[in-house]
């Protein structure tokens, strides 16, 4: 599989939970899922799109630890490498 | 003494447009809302209406229900600030068929792409309470909240189960109505496998040439408080639920039962909960379907219940020859369009009704829009008719504002 980089999945990871209500212009690393109201459901639609991307298959218990929208990007990253 | 329960918000969304005047202002001049065979919201525009994620999260049903309850709520003086204790304020929103267009999209993903692509929110998007959720979750109605689903009766039966859960004191106040949205390939499919939809693609309920019901979609919703709470509160009055009666035919799953004596008895046991007998009955919202057996049986049903010589006095109208039939949200959508026609005393025609038909000899106000007529000097009164396959028969006995 071809090198991703962290800027690569942070506009993916902006764009699509952009897609599922939020400003895009809200979202950065330090945004907390809790204050763009994205809750677990979201989360699953989105761990949907990062393995159909990135072939990183993230589970319940993975994304039980995200707070920000920086710690997923960085999650999906370090299972990518 | 029962509580009275009073209308004070009336919300709509229907082929005819968005909102109660779309539907009963163009209703009433005459307009019709179905086009090719079908009566759809093309005014509908979710993503003007509603947030991003309400258009992600709610299936079309639950859009429809959405909208029309802002509208209602609005209309109540509710905005912003809920006048009562959250736990004594419900929801109850009926569907006959709930999220099938979710349904059908999420069957797709699974066929072409597997079952680990399925949405998350498939279940909570389908499931029939949905709508009754969203608006719960919108305006912090924190009292019963849930679906009734009867199918072509759903609407009604929400209406009447609202009406007693504020006379028996559960609730003070309940934002209650229906909502469908099957334009969809199983709706269609379906329907049409049964031979129950109009060939001709027109709706003209009690007309001699009617041949089956148009589908519609839509929803319509209201709010309903007890009586003396929403005087307190200065709401204006809009109606009066006045009685509520439910019947079921135990006779076939689609077929209504011939006579009408189970429908009958639903008429005659709203009335006297409604404690009104046939002379004051002003108008009569018909269920009228446009099918050749619910037009007879109905016109049937209303001749028995209030007896040949009043039936023959009373006008009575069908919503469905101008929106289509909007199956779980008729009976709501059209006790909106009621209590329009006690308040503004202006009856709204079947449209398209020209053959009569030796079975269906009543007043169904045909061409244009009559006055309603009341006797008295009292608050005029209507009775809202509402069947279902599966047999079911619901009246409603509505009152204008006192």
């Amino acid at each position: 599989m071809a090198t991703v980089t962290a800027e690569q999945v942070e506009a993916r990871v902006v764009e699509t939970l952009a897609s599922f209500g939020p400003d895009a212009d809200q979202i950065s690393r330090e945004s907390t899922f809790e204050e763009l109201d994205i809750d677990s459901l979201d989360l699953v639609e989105l761990a949907q799109v990062v393995e159909d991307d990135y072939g990183v298959v993230l589970k319940g218990e993975d994304m039980k630890e995200l707070k920000t929208v920086g710690d997923a990007i960085d999650l999906i990253v370090s299972r990518a490498e | 003494m029962k509580r009275r329960v009073v209308i004070t918000g009336l919300g709509a969304v229907t082929p005819l447009g968005v909102g109660v005047d779309a539907l009963f202002d163009r209703w009433a001049a005459g307009e019709c809302g179905i086009l090719d065979g079908a009566g759809a919201c093309t005014d509908f525009e979710p993503s003007e209406l509603l947030s991003v994620k309400e258009v992600r999260r709610l299936d079309r049903f639950s859009q429809f229900a959405l909208v029309a309850a802002a509208e209602a709520i609005g209309g109540a003086g509710w905005d912003g600030e809920l006048p009562y204790d959250p736990f004594r304020a419900g929801c109850v929103v009926a569907t006959g068929i709930g999220g099938i267009q979710t349904v059908e999209n999420q069957l797709d993903i699974q066929r072409e792409r597997g079952a680990g692509r399925m949405s998350p929110l498939g279940i909570p998007a389908q499931m029939s309470n949905a709508a009754a959720a969203a608006i719960s979750m919108k305006y912090g109605l924190k009292g019963q909240a849930f679906a009734v689903g009867s199918a072509c009766s759903s609407g009604a039966h929400a209406i009447g189960t609202a009406l007693r859960m504020i006379q028996y004191d559960d609730a003070d106040a309940v934002v209650v109505g229906g909502s469908e949205a099957t334009l969809t390939t199983f709706g269609f499919g379906s329907f049409n496998a049964m031979q129950a939809l109009s060939v001709s693609g027109i709706s003209r309920p009690f007309d001699a040439r009617r041949d089956g019901f148009v589908m519609g979609e839509g929803a319509g919703m209201l709010v309903l408080e007890e009586a003396s709470a929403a005087e307190a509160r200065g709401a204006t009055i809009l109606g009066e639920v006045l009685g509520y009666a439910s019947t079921s035919d135990a006779y076939h799953l689609t077929a209504p039962e011939p006579s009408g004596v189970a429908a009958t008895k639903a008429i005659e046991l709203a009335m006297a909960d409604a404690g009104v007998g046939p002379d004051e009955i002003d108008y009569i919202n018909a269920h009228g379907t446009s099918t050749q057996l619910n037009d007879a049986a109905e016109t049937a049903a209303v001749k028995r219940a209030l007896g040949e010589e009043r039936a023959r006095k009373v006008p009575m109208s069908s919503m469905k020859s101008a929106t289509g039939h909007l199956l779980g949200a008729a009976g709501a959508a059209e006790a909106v369009a009621t209590v329009r026609t006690l308040q503004t005393r202006v009856i709204p025609p079947t449209l398209g009704y020209e053959v009569p038909d030796p079975e269906c000899d009543l007043d169904y106000v045909p061409g244009e829009a009559g006055p309603l007529v009341m006797s008295n000097g009292r608050p005029p009164v209507a009775l809202s008719n509402s069947f279902a396959f599966g047999g079911h028969n619901v009246a409603l006995v509505i009152g204008g504002a006192r």
